[in-house]
């Protein structure tokens, strides 16, 4: 101790300059914006790194969670697309903005039983008329169609899936509009048919099919697939285009159930129409 | 000996009120900034006590702080400044020392030994200033560049001053 104290002293010039040196530097950092701020995020370089490393491993933690929020908000964001909106023509206001209403409520479900393997396949949904699903909504998932609810019961639903041989879904080619209906053969669970595409049509491998204006059940503008091959059958002026389907049915996990809130207004005035001129 | 603490403390004074009042507002370009009550520090006497020297330099420093608006930064170069000076002085010394009663002035040693002796001083006064200011090394050849056009300016002002304070002292 006490050579230490003679050590000091011996050298109270350096010492004192340290100390001296010591408040200043304390000074610059403390009272000097630009320092401050270099120093916290060079010391915080270590602790950032640090800490995003644990939130990495974390955040597999809550993955499950994180993936039924996002679908639940992917649904309410849908139903705020003008595609969902009916636009009543009528109504204009003083800057020629359609009064808009809501036309397509999507609610978002999770597959609970899936099949791709048979002649006709179902999915069943967690979701059902306690949730206000009914018969004939469409489903679709963010990469396309699904299919449509076929029975529900309280808490679930199943749907009838594109995979079915009874499926009929009016589609068309995305960059001329002509439509036809799409079925599905059994021909795998990635590849459907669309017939009765006029010959005059240009189609190319690779273009787009969507659901069409003229379905009750799907809003227009979903993605069905692609056009993989199409031929002219003998003695028809019609393609039967070969789609492959934009949806992998092997790997459903969250879908949307879409509400047409005109669907039953719509389908009274056509049946009737189709009644009287039965006569 | 009185006298000499009272001619320091005017001394000190005058550099300090010359620095911020006139010197702070010349505009001379973006990389000159001359720092001529440095001058202080460089002609404290000889026989100055050390813990002496580093007190006044950091009162000197603050001093300027207070008005830069630097806290610390001007102290902490000042402080360095004073710590190698006696190192300096030893390293310019004359073979049989300095004489007794002297001042560190171009007056009693001339003006090849004053400007070695303050450049090194101002030079290092200028670096660590320039560097804790900038505090990153990504500038560091412009900061270079500051600080050597800086001293320059510096060292010509302190010989400036170092003649019109020496005539005053003759008359």
């Amino acid at each position: 101790m006490r050579n230490l104290v003679i050590f000091i002293w011996k050298h109270n010039f350096f010492f004192l300059f340290l100390i001296i040196e010591t408040i200043c530097m304390y000074l610059v950092v403390q009272n000097n914006y630009y320092q401050r701020a270099k120093f916290i995020n060079s010391s915080n370089a270590v602790s950032a790194s640090v800490l995003q490393t644990s939130a990495a491993i974390e955040e597999y933690f809550y993955l499950k969670s994180e993936n039924e929020n996002l679908a639940k908000e992917n649904a309410e964001l849908r139903s705020q697309l003008l595609a969902s909106q009916f636009v009543s023509s009528n109504k204009y206001d003083s800057i020629y903005k359609p009064a808009l209403r809501q036309k397509y409520i999507y609610t978002e479900a999770k597959v609970v039983n899936n099949s791709t393997s048979r002649r006709n396949n179902f999915l069943t949904l967690n979701k059902g008329t306690s949730n206000g699903i009914k018969e004939n909504m469409a489903v679709i998932t963010s990469t396309g169609v699904v299919g449509q609810v076929q029975e529900v019961s309280e808490n679930f639903c199943t749907v009838m899936s594109l995979l079915h041989s009874k499926t009929t879904i009016s589609a068309k080619i995305k960059k001329d509009g002509s439509y036809g209906p799409l079925i599905w053969n059994g021909e795998g669970f990635d590849y459907a048919t669309l017939n009765d595409i006029p010959t005059h049509v240009k189609l190319a491998a690779g273009d787009s099919i969507v659901t069409s204006p003229y379905s009750l059940t799907f809003p227009e503008n979903i993605m069905i697939g692609t056009v993989e091959s199409f031929q002219r059958e003998a003695g028809k002026y019609f393609y039967t285009v070969k789609v492959k389907l934009s949806t992998d049915f092997k790997k459903l996990t969250h879908v949307y159930v879409v509400t047409n809130i005109f669907r039953d207004e719509q389908n009274a005035l056509e049946e009737k129409t189709i009644k009287e001129n039965k006569d | 000996m009185i006298n000499e603490i009272i001619r320091n403390i005017i001394r000190f004074i005058l550099l300090v009120l010359v620095q911020v009042l006139i010197i702070k507002n010349i505009e001379l370009g973006r990389f000159i900034n001359p720092f001529l009550y440095v001058l202080f520090i460089i002609v404290l006497p000889f026989e100055t006590p050390k813990w002496l020297l580093l007190t006044s330099a950091f009162l000197l420093g603050i001093s300027i702080d207070m008005f830069y608006d630097t806290a610390g930064m001007h102290a902490a170069a000042t402080v360095f400044m004073a710590y190698i000076r006696p190192g300096v002085l030893k390293l310019f010394s004359p073979r049989d020392g300095y004489e007794f009663g002297t001042q560190p002035t171009i007056q009693y040693l001339g003006i090849p030994w004053f400007l070695s002796y303050a450049g090194i001083l101002i030079s290092l006064h200028h670096l660590v200033l320039f560097y804790i200011e900038v505090f990153r090394f990504s500038e560091f050849f412009s900061t270079f560049f500051r600080v050597i056009v800086s001293s320059i300016f510096t060292i010509l002002l302190v010989v400036v001053t170092q003649y019109l304070f020496n005539r005053k002292a003759e008359q």
